[in-house]
């Protein structure tokens, strides 16, 4: 029996509880919210907070994630500190105003619960959610686990609110199976919290009337193109940043995060690429298979936008063969976003490994060791027969 | 390898299995493992079966896969095992030779071997009859706490006196002292009163 100091100081809470008691240490200037599916714990719990008088933050319980997203974007304008969360529809009835946010350079930070589109109806976790926003401009970080979404959520506020960033982002957790599950999780203090993300004091807001601006003015031909090249450099600066906060983050509190997690990946010939809690089920199955001899790896990309495409294919140099499962399928006929993504990032590289794309998981499927042996299984295929038959396709259940 | 101890909650919605696994989690937790409870959602309905689990270990859990081959079934109501209009499968589902089943029944454990369809020598049985405790203890119908006091009884996966401290510590501001103390009651009877084959 190990001793019980070990676990002492954590406490178990679900996904969305840890991400509400986030916020509330956060304490944001405004929240907006409409509670949906499989994100409406985080609502309910920081509605408790701001009933009890926990938090300073304005609530605004809007009718629907169209106008949450509008009023976010108004709130963010005026100069507050905004929060917001959803899933599924709920992202999709924002798309519009997502751009909105990024276009105007304003750092809404969201957490999207992972769910299933309609039709058919699911409220089961998959990735279509996010992945249909992955060229809205917003920042995307995903989360393993419980203490991940937690700890990322005050990362990516640094991150967005950064000076040289000032761009949304989302930070994504996999519905029901992080949302809704019990894990150990360290909490912070709230004056460690407070000093991380310290105040936030845009340089430019509307209601700043000494200093008045314009905000999402009518733009020619002339100068749109422009403002666009200005928030593409910016999100690719972005970066840069996820890494220096996600460095500052393991030196105050033991946490290290970087752009990506490589788990036994030095001497792998053969990586899984996964995002989310799926990772955590495919750590095991490599431990197993190592255990026999074969060199397997994984890297879980934690920021997906800005992608860190040289980042990802140096970590790739030396392997044989690459599969990447996506949570969602992006209908192009050609797999899955993450698959197009990596599989573009490794293009023209000297030595690069044949890489498949499998869609898994979708609408909640179970994706369990046997999964992750079965693909391992399909490299080791490539490998010995030295060609790929089957570049993408479906996971089999 | 890891080594979890996985456990399955069987029941009907509103009985408080989630609770249960949460119960068990925080239980666990406060020992120093690192645990796992997590619901199987479906569409809500009262009275439509449900399931729960948990994962326990003394390393951090990484799996985040459903439970496939339980140690533990716990069947918190009864009627899903028979007249139930349920069949028997998922409830042997993934079992193992020595999955142990806890079962909310006033009858005997040999019994309840027949009535779940296991062979002799197939897992291990036992039961409680955690309704009529819950009534006495609480005056509700909620077997979870019984459950959770045999559970502490004939597996090692936790301790009584965790489980007690944790409800003391973190749902004393949620309920009366009265409610309180009859789930701790209902705990302690639970693990007095299981029995095996």
């Amino acid at each position: 029996m190990e001793p019980a100091t070990k676990t002492k100081k954590q406490v178990g809470l679900t996904g969305n509880s840890a991400v509400a008691y986030a916020m509330k240490q956060i304490d944001p200037d405004v929240c907006a919210a409409y509670p949906i599916t499989p994100s409406t714990q985080i609502v309910e719990d920081f509605s408790s907070y701001y009933a009890d008088g926990k938090v300073g933050t304005e609530l605004i319980t809007v009718e629907s994630e169209h106008s949450a997203m509008s009023a976010c974007i108004g709130a963010a304008a005026a100069g507050a500190r905004v929060m917001t969360t959803t899933s599924s529809q709920g992202l999709a009835l924002m798309w519009e105003m997502l751009y909105v946010a990024s276009g105007l350079r304003l750092p809404v930070v969201m957490t999207v619960v992972n769910r299933a589109l309609s039709a058919p109806i699911s409220i089961q976790c998959d990735h279509s959610d996010s992945m249909g926003a992955r060229d809205s401009g917003w920042i995307q970080i995903y989360s393993e686990t419980v203490q991940e979404a937690y700890d990322n959520l005050f990362q990516a506020l640094r991150v967005a609110e950064d000076a040289r960033v000032l761009t949304p982002a989302m930070v994504c957790m996999d519905g029901f199976i992080t949302s809704h599950a019990i894990e150990n999780i360290a909490l912070l203090d709230d004056s460690e919290v407070k000093d991380f993300i310290g105040e936030y004091r845009p340089k430019r807001s509307l209601l700043d009337v000494d200093n008045p601006i314009t905000l999402g003015a009518m733009t020619l031909q002339d100068s749109y193109m422009d403002f666009k090249h200005e928030q593409s450099k910016a999100i690719a600066g972005a970066k840069a940043v996820v890494a220096e906060v996600g460095k500052e983050f393991g030196e105050r509190f033991g946490r290290s995060y970087g752009l990506m997690e490589c788990y036994r990946l030095e001497d792998a010939e053969a990586v899984v690429i996964v995002l989310n809690s799926a990772a955590g089920t495919t750590k095991v199955a490599i431990d197993r298979l190592r255990d026999k001899g074969t060199k397997v790896g994984l890297l879980k990309p934690r920021l997906f936008r800005p992608f860190p495409h040289e980042e990802i294919a140096s970590a790739l140099a030396g392997t044989k063969a690459v599969c990447v499962l996506d949570r969602a399928d992006s209908m192009s006929g050609f797999g899955g976003p993450l698959f197009s993504e990596v599989r573009s990032a490794l293009y023209g590289r000297k030595g690069c490994p044949p890489v498949i794309g499998r869609i898994f998981g979708l609408g909640g499927r179970d994706y369990t060791v046997e999964h992750a042996f079965g693909v391992f299984g399909e490299l080791y295929d490539i490998l010995e027969k030295g060609k790929v038959e089957k570049p993408f396709g479906y996971l089999k259940p | 390898m890891e080594r979890y101890t996985e456990i399955r909650w069987h029941g009907r919605a509103q009985q408080g299995v989630v609770t249960a696994a949460k119960l068990l989690g925080e239980a666990a937790l406060r020992e120093g493992k690192y645990v796992q409870a997590f619901p199987d959602f479906g569409p809500e309905r009262m009275g439509a079966p449900v399931r729960a689990f948990n994962r326990l270990s003394t390393e951090p859990i990484r799996l985040h896969c459903g439970v496939k081959n339980p140690d533990v079934v716990i069947i918190v109501d009864p009627t899903l095992i028979a007249g139930g209009g349920v069949s028997q499968s998922p409830l042997l589902d993934g079992m193992k030779e020595d999955t142990v089943f806890i079962v909310n029944t006033p009858k005997g454990a040999a019994g309840m071997r027949g009535a779940l369809g296991l062979k002799n020598g197939e897992g291990k049985v036992y039961t409680v009859d955690a309704s009529r405790i819950s009534l006495e203890k609480i005056g509700r119908h909620l077997p979870n706490t019984a459950m959770l006091g045999a559970l502490a009884k004939v597996t090692n996966v936790v301790e009584m006196s965790a489980l007690i401290e944790n409800f003391k510590e973190n749902y004393s501001k949620k309920f009366s002292p009265k409610v309180v103390e009859g789930n701790i009651g209902a705990m302690e009877k639970g693990s007095q009163d299981v029995k095996g084959e």
